[in-house]
């Protein structure tokens, strides 16, 4: 029932902005009838280059998601299990964290010009941060009793690492990844939109530049899709990672 | 004052059908005190949801002063047994206690009035300006008293509302539910699993069955109008009437058992 | 008083230290892309405090309160209308988390062409981003509103505006003021990108000049003052936060038993 609604929600949309050129509500140059931008979708899922700039703009997303959770995971635990340097940090990362990533559009322009890397480097920026504020909080919860323990039974700091302080930071790591994957995938959208690095942004710069208008709208849909497919696969893994815990067990009973 | 009348609730959800209420009569006169007790997951908080107007019957009907319920109706309160999640936490004590004189219409010098004596009333007229998560769990159930009573109902209902305190805090709690009833004159429908407390407490107890919950017995409770905790409880027609519902509750359990 | 001292001194320490590695670690560079933080601090009053604050920074911080504004008024009753009734809800769902997941800059190109390169395009490009993450949050807040707290609300007759007030804004409140906090950093982002598309004024338009000019201190100079501003937004948040919130911290931190 739930599943026929929303597909009747969809359905309807995309028959009000298929109705809305038709009648002369909109001029249709700027806003083409939901046939029209399906009609194009279909055609460029015929083209390679359309493939090519799916793969790379995946491949981009990825590979920053993976650097920032690296990243996020080595600094946030190394940070997060000294005590004065949690107090020392956690403050300040709340403070650097609102420091907008696009700040940082001029520069690494001027640094790498219009590369992967300078996408790369604003898909990592933010990414790490969602990452890595998780992590301290995932690192802080950990049980003193349990810490306490730990150090009675003169477990070593690399072994209450891997013991004690990782499964407890678990669940939030997973936070933060699907935190992390969102962000990222917006990010290296917008960078190639902005800076011209190849992907599906660039794609969509080109369409604007070209008047292509209906391609426009069909890639503005392809990147949708893929960030509800991100949405839908990091909310799985969630799943399946933390099944265990206890937030998730409360989820399905509620 | 309160009539049930063969009501019977039947929940059907997803293949699985509960009968919680199978056919219940009973009638409260104005100005009484009725304790209601049961074996646990008797359905005794449908009834008082169906009491309240909060829940429709399957078939059957609840009259108040010979109006049907189908909603909340007006005069009526109820205090809920989850203390802390019946209070506005974003609104201070007096405020929880206004707010439904304010829905009311009530004027603001009278709302003023009443809420000061309600909070009097519980013994909390110190604690207006406090958020209710900054009181305890007894003082946060004082304040569902007080505003239940600011209310001025006819009829107020309560939910187990002593099932998620401490002994010394609930034995407080019950002496100012007397004490509240005789001096405002309410009738009053009090929902418990806690025997002593029906019996300690009530005019009369009626005893529930085990789902689908009938009406076991009705019971009396002769004592005498001034009761407290240390000479009510040692009395020895207390530990008589206490034994006869315990008995019934007993064999109401065994009986749900084995149907 | 110590203790306020001390965390805004904990909060501080790293900062000023991270300042101090930059300031005296590019003090005598040469490199052209890298100025000493000692230049891009002395051209930014010149480039900031001018004519610019008037002509870029108000106008850029104008649009983003415009759009972050509406976008909050839009989102909370929009969010409010969706998440009282199941079966809008049901209905928008699907349709509301593919909205929610184009990337807010794409709409950037689409709006150019319906409202033009002016200042209604740029706050629409504010508003259409900053939407979602209050609508959605609004709308989860609403169905979290407590049952006890709504049978309560039944049984003492409390109704119409005074329920939506006293029992679904204050119950979803929560969930507004995170979805409000996310909001505004996607604001800030959309402010400056809507600049550096098409514009003739704004933050976002300086620092893009600055670097097609080669005028790299002053380019610099105005990534630091995105950060501050960007800082700064999250502070004044933070304030205002603990303001409308306060109920809700303290009941989360327990009961205090008297």
């Amino acid at each position: 029932m739930r599943i026929l609604l929303g597909v009747a929600g969809l359905l309807g949309f995309g028959a009000l902005l298929e109705l809305a050129p038709r009648v002369g509500l909109v001029s249709d140059r700027y806003a083409p009838p939901t046939s029209t931008i399906l009609v194009t979708l279909a055609q460029r899922t015929g083209e390679s280059r359309f493939w090519l700039a799916v793969a790379d703009t995946l491949r981009t997303w990825l590979l920053g998601l993976l650097i920032a959770v690296a990243l996020g995971v080595a600094v946030g635990i190394a940070l997060g299990t000294v005590p004065v340097v949690r107090r020392a940090t956690a403050s300040t990362v709340e403070f650097l964290r609102p420091i907008p990533s696009v700040a940082l559009i001029p520069l690494v322009v001027v640094l790498y010009g219009s590369t992967v890397t300078s996408t790369l480097v604003l898909v990592v920026y933010a990414a790490f941060w969602q990452v890595l504020v998780q992590v301290m909080h995932g690192v802080a919860d950990v049980d003193p009793v349990a810490r306490d323990t730990a150090r009675t039974y003169g477990l070593g700091r690399l072994a209450r690492v891997r013991y004690l302080v990782w499964p407890t930071a678990l669940p939030y790591v997973v936070t933060g990844v699907r935190l992390a994957a969102t962000v990222a995938l917006i990010l290296t959208i917008t960078g190639e939109l902005v800076i011209g690095s190849p992907g599906l942004g660039q794609e969509i710069a080109t369409a604007r530049t070209s008047g292509a208008v209906p391609a426009m709208y069909a890639l503005t849909v392809v990147t949708g899709l893929l960030g509800v497919l991100a949405n839908v696969a990091t909310r799985a893994a969630e799943r399946r990672v933390l099944h265990w815990h206890p937030s998730l067990r409360a989820e399905v009973a509620a | 004052m309160l009539a049930v009348e063969e009501l019977h609730k039947v929940y059907d959800g997803r293949g699985r059908r509960v009968e919680a209420i199978g056919d219940l009569t009973f009638e409260v006169e104005a100005g009484s005190f009725v304790c209601v007790v049961g074996p646990s997951g008797c359905g005794k908080t449908t009834l008082l949801r169906c009491c309240a107007g909060l829940l429709a019957p399957t078939s059957g009907t609840v009259t108040l002063s010979g109006a049907p319920v189908t909603g909340p109706p007006e005069g009526l309160a109820v205090v809920f047994q989850e203390y802390g999640r019946s209070l506005f936490p974003w609104l201070r004590v007096a405020d929880n206690v206004d707010l439904p004189l304010r829905a009311a219409g009530v004027a603001k010098a009278t709302r003023r009035e009443l809420v000061g004596e309600a909070l009097g009333a519980v013994g909390l007229a110190d604690a207006h300006r406090a958020y209710p998560w900054q009181l305890s769990g007894g003082m946060q159930q004082r304040v569902a008293i007080a505003r239940a009573i600011a209310y001025q109902p006819r009829v107020l209902l309560l939910d187990e509302p002593f099932a998620a305190v401490d002994a010394q805090t609930r034995a407080d709690l019950e002496d100012l539910i007397r004490d509240v009833w005789r001096r405002f004159g309410m009738t009053l429908l009090f929902v418990t699993h806690d025997i002593d407390e029906a019996v300690y407490l009530g005019q009369r107890v009626i005893m529930l069955t085990s789902s689908p919950t009938r009406v076991a017995e009705d019971l009396p409770i002769d004592l005498p109008d001034e009761r407290d905790q240390l000479t009510t409880r040692g009395d020895p027609r207390f530990a008589e009437l206490r034994g006869r519902v315990y008995a019934q509750i007993q064999k109401a359990k065994l009986e749900g058992r084995t149907t | 008083m110590s203790g306020i001292l001390a965390r805004v001194g904990y909060a501080l320490a790293l900062p000023v230290v991270l300042v101090a590695v930059w300031w005296f670690a590019s003090a005598g560079s040469t490199d052209f892309y890298f100025p000493p933080l000692s230049r891009i601090v002395a051209v930014f009053p010149d480039t900031w405090l001018s004519s610019r604050l008037a002509d870029d920074v108000l106008p850029s911080l104008t649009r983003l309160g415009i759009g972050y504004g509406v976008a909050l008024l839009a989102g909370v009753a929009l969010g409010l209308a969706i998440g009282s009734n199941r079966v809008v809800a049901a209905v928008t769902e699907p349709l509301l988390e593919f909205l929610r997941a184009i990337p807010p800059p794409v709409l950037v190109p689409i709006l150019i062409l319906v409202a033009g390169i002016g200042d209604t395009m740029k706050v629409l490009v504010i508003v259409s981003g900053c939407l979602w993450p209050v609508l959605l949050n609004t709308v989860d807040g609403v169905r979290a509103v407590d049952p006890v707290l709504a049978d309560t609300c039944r049984t003492y007759r409390v109704r119409g505006g005074r329920r939506w007030w006293h029992l679904v804004i204050r119950s979803a409140s929560p969930r507004i003021v995170t979805g409000a906090r996310q909001a505004l950093s996607v604001g800030i982002i959309l402010m400056v990108i809507s600049e550096m598309f098409a514009a003739s004024s704004g933050l976002g338009y300086a620092v893009i000049q600055f670097k097609d000019g080669f005028r790299i201190p002053q380019m610099w100079s105005g990534v630091i003052l995105l950060g501050l501003l960007g800082v700064l937004l999250s502070v004044l948040f933070r304030i205002v936060e603990h303001r409308v919130l306060g109920w809700y911290h303290g009941s989360r931190d327990g009961p205090r038993e008297r």
